[in-house]
């Protein structure tokens, strides 16, 4: 199935890329082009199967309520392209938390 | 000269060790070679000379008190530049972290420093791991060795041809599905994918957690087991790290032989290449030769491993390359308001096959198609995992082709995603088990003189059986790069022949 | 007279509340939680989402939040895992919310509460455990995100263990919510497990309401309102969404479903600036983690180590000390009030009703005057114990013990040290008293007189007489009872 111009653009925007025409172009093709080559897992009835999302069988994994050093606000700021007031500064906000 | 270039590691501990070499004198060659061999592979994105030199005399002074960090003190490492250095630059070959000084050393290089392992540099790779050329490098393409107008493999290319050229005696990289083995096998090295949680991943950055993990690449068997034991083991910081691995001294009964081993040949794995399926026949008769019992095997299952890890790589790495928006580290695009600089950022800092695996992942993952895509793919990768499960009831070990073609033409697939998908197809079922694999080198394909790789799989922690066949086979087979025969030889002549 | 009928309205309100707990560390890295504070002092490359880094659960976090759990009468799942949540927004590090989706921590409990309507039963649908975000400054504008030029980022917060509860929807109007965020606060201090102060954000209420006609089956345009930072704004700003629903219902008007915001000042909501149907979180596993399966014997710790429910303890004051419900409600505000006021009457020992007196209408004054909370104060439960005991047994007046109290209050003093380092004693010895009054008789012979006469009232300044030469010290009964026999008899 063909994925649609809207589908590669609701995506772009969901993953914050901006993309130009020419590239949302390829992108329609070669993601449908992938996506039929992943079509062939379609064909296997797996609902008895439980999905596995780790490779290793652990649990419980945690450590302790200890407090460790922090970085310092220079070295957290070192990297920020912009900053000020020891914070990291980036433009306007025009939508809401969700 | 050359002599050093070519010396195995565990031979430079011990002429190290035996006060015959001195590890100034290893890097100062190396470092040389790294000169040399730069213009023609670009397998360095980061080179730290003066920092190698100061580790290195460290090094020899520790020795010279009887006070060596361990029996490699000295011998020097290549980290592929996806390895977190403290002080040093790290970019994931990617213009959205072009210039990140991290903060922080990996957990990998932490235990290799404390080894004592001076650092040579960070070895170029495709964007982000993602790809099987190295040609996904913002930074520019790695070239073969064997051959400058062919790709080295990938996403580890650049550690594999810098190991390949006597660059770098051995290097870390890592694999997500088939990023170490593939470019080992292509570039003729050593290169070993170990078991999902035996090396941390803390300090290594994220491409697809769940499959990823680090290991090394070398011109022997025996130098990638060393290295490896150097930085297994559990640590706290990566909650998916195995707490108790069993021991980690993988030298350890390596030349105990594969008489008596159980061995299972996937019947489905058949390289569409005559010259590399002929070098993986002769190395089937090789292994039965030596004492292994040989058996065919059938994974039906493996045929949906590559379409359920191109979307899981995809999914994993969509969330994990969000945290590239242009706020807290790399450089920004400006914007009007937080999302347009954040869209601009990403689609200019980002290169081509990274944006296709957001785009995908995202998708895979979005609603109304989770079920279909990402879910389905969970419940394919139990399906292989029981598959093994089961396989090891009857044998001890799984051996296939690497890849299934030998290096190939740097452009050859770049406009077609999918195809070069496809050179993981015998290695990207593995990560999605977490397995352990080892890729060993079986000689060079006879159509066009390049190497062939043999993949030998091994269940979970299983990291010594799989190290005892590959180094029985190598021995027997006796194919190891040398002073004499190497692809590294050529690239510094013509440069000398040219420049001096 | 034409009577027309009000068509009858159905409010239903479902809650979704967010704690910070108050744990050492945070949720997933080594860095202080803290309040406020220096920016970007307590980061690190986890909790700064920098690349390579990995997270690792916080136990007691995973303890505090099972704990909420069986509070809330939930179970705790046998299996449960994190999951990421992806959105874009430069207050969230990694861009990804560790959180958890379909296998919460612990899920179907329910919390009774006393409304005016009679008790109602809130289910709770989940309590799961995720990471807080760090927190954004508005600069430009009026300091609001509408109308800012730019906005600054302290990641200081990023990574506090924040747990999430979600309530079915089960509540039918705002006061019945008001109620039930107060009682759930209640539980959640008992447990001291968080400083639940929605002023200081450690504890965040969002709502999501809907009105319908009276016997509809399906329910109304669902609202979320949100930006309500006090128990007070959550009564008021559900009022009045409920209102400003019912009028659009009666008006024939569409509802639309969208996200509302309550002004503090204004008293009213407005819409949000969330773009509806952007929401795809796209979630799956965390792959960094690993799933979380606790022993029974871990759980069945958990139950043991929980404290008196706080309606229990309600109950229990009103029936085993004789408190009225207003004071029982002051004195529960907190477990560390309860527990004071307990141990107080504990180390009294008599009427119960007493320490109540002393503690809301004295030592209280006191603490507001201050500015204090009861638990700073240098006066401790036995001390003001030992202060009543004082006034019982007659070595104090009343008058004089309030003195005491404050003297008490600034120094951290006992009561019998004040009493004794001031000369506070009564003196209830006969031989002295009667020194005084002979004093008091002579000069005053006429006031005498009128009391021979029987002028009781001249009788009464006459003790004041006393009382004064004794610098007030002298016991009055005794006074009285010593000039009645001099004078009357
Ligand atoms: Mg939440
Ligand atoms: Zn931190």
């Amino acid at each position: 199935m063909p994925i649609s111009r809207q589908a590669v653009d609701h995506v772009a925007r969901l993953a914050r890329l901006a993309l130009s025409e020419e590239e949302r172009d390829k992108m329609q093709v070669d993601l449908t082009k992938i996506l039929e080559h992943a079509e062939r897992i379609q064909t296997l009835h797996l609902d008895d199967v439980a999905p596995t999302s780790h490779a290793v069988p652990l649990h419980n994994v945690m450590r302790p309520d200890e407090v460790g050093e922090s970085l310092s606000q220079e070295i957290a700021l070192a990297g920020a392209p912009e900053s000020a007031d020891g914070r990291f500064k980036v433009p306007r906000i025009l939508e809401e938390e969700e | 000269m050359s002599e050093i270039l070519y010396m195995p590691a565990t031979a430079m501990a011990a002429a190290m060790a035996a006060g015959e070499l001195s590890s100034r004198e290893v890097v100062a060659a190396l470092l040389e070679r790294a000169g040399g061999t730069q213009s023609a592979l670009n397998g360095w994105l980061q080179r730290t000379p003066e920092r190698a030199l100061k580790e290195a005399h460290a090094a020899d002074e520790r020795r010279a008190a009887g006070k060596s960090r361990s029996a490699f003190d000295g011998v020097p490492v290549a980290y592929k530049d996806i390895f977190v250095t403290k002080d040093v630059v790290t970019t994931c070959a990617s213009k959205i972290l072009e210039g990140w000084v991290p903060p922080y050393d990996a957990t990998v290089v932490e235990r290799c420093d404390a080894a004592g392992l001076p650092m040579l540099g960070k070895a170029n790779l495709d964007e982000f791991a993602m790809g099987s050329s190295t040609e996904n490098s913002a930074f520019g393409p790695v070239r073969n060795p064997w051959n400058t107008t062919m790709v080295p493999g990938g996403s580890s290319g650049g550690s594999a041809a810098l190991v390949a050229a006597g660059a770098a005696p051995w290097a870390w990289g890592t694999d997500t599905g088939g990023s170490i083995r593939q470019p080992a096998a292509l570039s003729g090295v050593v290169g070993v994918k170990p078991t999902y949680g035996l090396v941390s991943r803390y300090g290594l950055v994220a491409f697809a957690s769940s499959l990823d993990q680090a290991g090394p690449l070398a011109r022997t068997v025996k130098d990638c087991a060393a290295l490896l034991g150097l930085a297994a083991g559990h640590d706290p910081r990566d909650s998916t790290s195995i707490p108790a691995p069993g021991a980690t001294d993988y030298l350890a009964g390596i030349e105990d032989g594969v008489e008596g081993l159980r061995i299972g040949v996937v019947k489905e794995f058949r390289a569409p290449e005559a010259g590399v399926q002929a070098r993986i026949d002769e190395a089937y008769g090789r292994l039965e030769k030596l004492g292994a019992k040989l058996q065919e095997l059938s994974l039906p299952s493996f045929e949906f491993g590559l379409p359920a890890y191109y979307l899981i790589n995809p999914a994993e790495a969509s969330s994990n390359l969000a945290r590239y928006d242009g706020v807290r580290y790399g450089p920004r695009r400006r914007g009007e308001d937080v999302a347009q600089m954040m869209s601009r950022t990403r689609g200019e800092g980002f290169g081509a096959e990274v944006k296709r695996r957001i785009m995908l992942g995202s998708y895979a993952l979005s609603a109304g198609y989770y079920d279909a895509y990402y879910g389905k793919a969970q419940r394919v990768r139990t399906l292989i995992i029981e598959e093994l499960d089961r396989a090891y009831s009857s044998v001890d070990l799984i051996v296939s082709p690497t890849s299934p073609t030998t290096a190939f033409r740097i452009g050859e697939r770049a406009a077609d995603p999918l195809a070069m998908y496809l050179s993981d197809v015998y290695t990207a079922p593995v990560n999605l088990a977490g397995n352990a694999a080892i890729s060993v080198p079986c000689g060079t394909s006879e159509d066009n003189g390049l190497p062939v790789g043999l993949q030998i799989i091994a269940g979970a922690l299983d990291e010594h059986t799989m190290f005892r066949a590959a180094y029985a086979f190598e021995q027997d087979l006796g194919w190891i790069l040398s002073p004499e025969g190497n692809p590294g030889n050529d690239l510094t002549a013509a440069r000398k022949g040219g420049s001096s | 007279m034409n009577v027309q009928t009000q068509p009858s309205y159905e409010t239903t309100i479902g809650l979704e509340i967010h704690v910070e707990l108050a744990t050492k560390s945070k949720m997933f890295c080594s860095c202080r939680v803290a309040f406020a504070g220096e920016p970007n002092t307590r980061t690190c490359p986890v909790c700064l989402g920098l690349p390579g880094s990995l997270p690792v659960a916080n136990e007691r976090a995973i303890e505090y939040t099972m704990k909420i759990g069986r509070a809330l009468g939930c179970d705790v799942a046998g299996h449960s895992l994190w999951h990421r949540k992806n959105y874009f927004y430069p207050d969230m590090p990694k861009n990804y919310q560790i959180s958890q989706y379909d296998l919460p921590l612990c899920y179907s409990g329910s919390v009774a509460i006393a409304t005016e309507s009679g008790p109602v039963t809130v289910g709770i649908t989940r309590v799961h455990l995720e990471e807080d975000t760090g927190k954004s400054i508005h600069a430009g504008g009026r300091g609001r995100i509408h109308g800012s030029d730019y906005s600054l980022e302290d990641f200081n917060r990023a990574g506090t263990p924040l747990v999430e509860i979600v309530t079915d929807p089960d509540l039918h109007s705002a006061e019945d919510a008001r109620v039930f965020v107060v009682e759930l606060r209640a539980i959640i201090e008992s447990l001291g497990v968080s400083d639940v102060r929605m002023e200081e954000g450690s504890m965040r209420v969002d709502a999501n309401i809907s009105v319908r006609l009276s016997g509809e089956a399906e329910y109304g345009t669902k609202v979320e309102v949100k930006n309500m930072n006090s128990v007070r704004s959550v009564g008021r700003a559900l009022a009045y969404e409920e209102t400003r629903q019912r009028a659009a219902l009666d008006a024939a008007e569409a509802l639309v479903q969208e996200t509302r915001h309550f002004d503090e000042k204004k008293g009213t909501t407005s819409q949000g600036r969330t773009k509806e149907g952007s929401s795809d979180y796209r979630y799956f596993p965390e792959p960094d983690l690993v799933p979380f399966e606790p022993s029974a014997e871990w759980i069945a710790e958990i139950d043991a180590s929980l404290p008196e429910k706080p309606a229990e303890r309600r109950h229990r004051f009103m029936s085993e000390y004789g408190i009225g419900a207003t004071e029982t409600a002051i004195l529960t505000t907190t477990r560390a009030t309860g527990d004071w006021f307990e141990s107080a009457a504990r180390a009294y020992g008599g009427d119960a009703k007493k320490i109540v007196n002393w503690l809301i209408a004295d030592l209280y004054g006191l603490l507001n005057e201050s500015g204090q909370e009861l638990s700073d104060t240098k006066v401790s439960p036995g001390r003001l114990a030992g202060l009543v005991k004082l006034v019982d047994a007659g070595v104090i007046s009343g008058k004089q013990a309030k003195l005491v109290l404050t003297e008490m209050f600034a120094s951290g003093k006992d009561a019998e040290g004040i009493v004794r380092d001031e000369g506070l004693e009564q003196i209830s010895d006969t031989d002295a008293i009667e020194s005084a009054i002979d004093a008091v008789i002579a000069a005053n012979a006429e006031a005498a007189d009128k009391v021979r006469a029987g002028n009781t009232g001249t009788l009464g300044w006459l003790v004041g007489q006393v009382m004064k030469k004794t610098q007030g010290r002298a016991n009055p009964k005794m006074v009285t009872e010593l000039l009645r026999s001099r004078l009357m008899r």
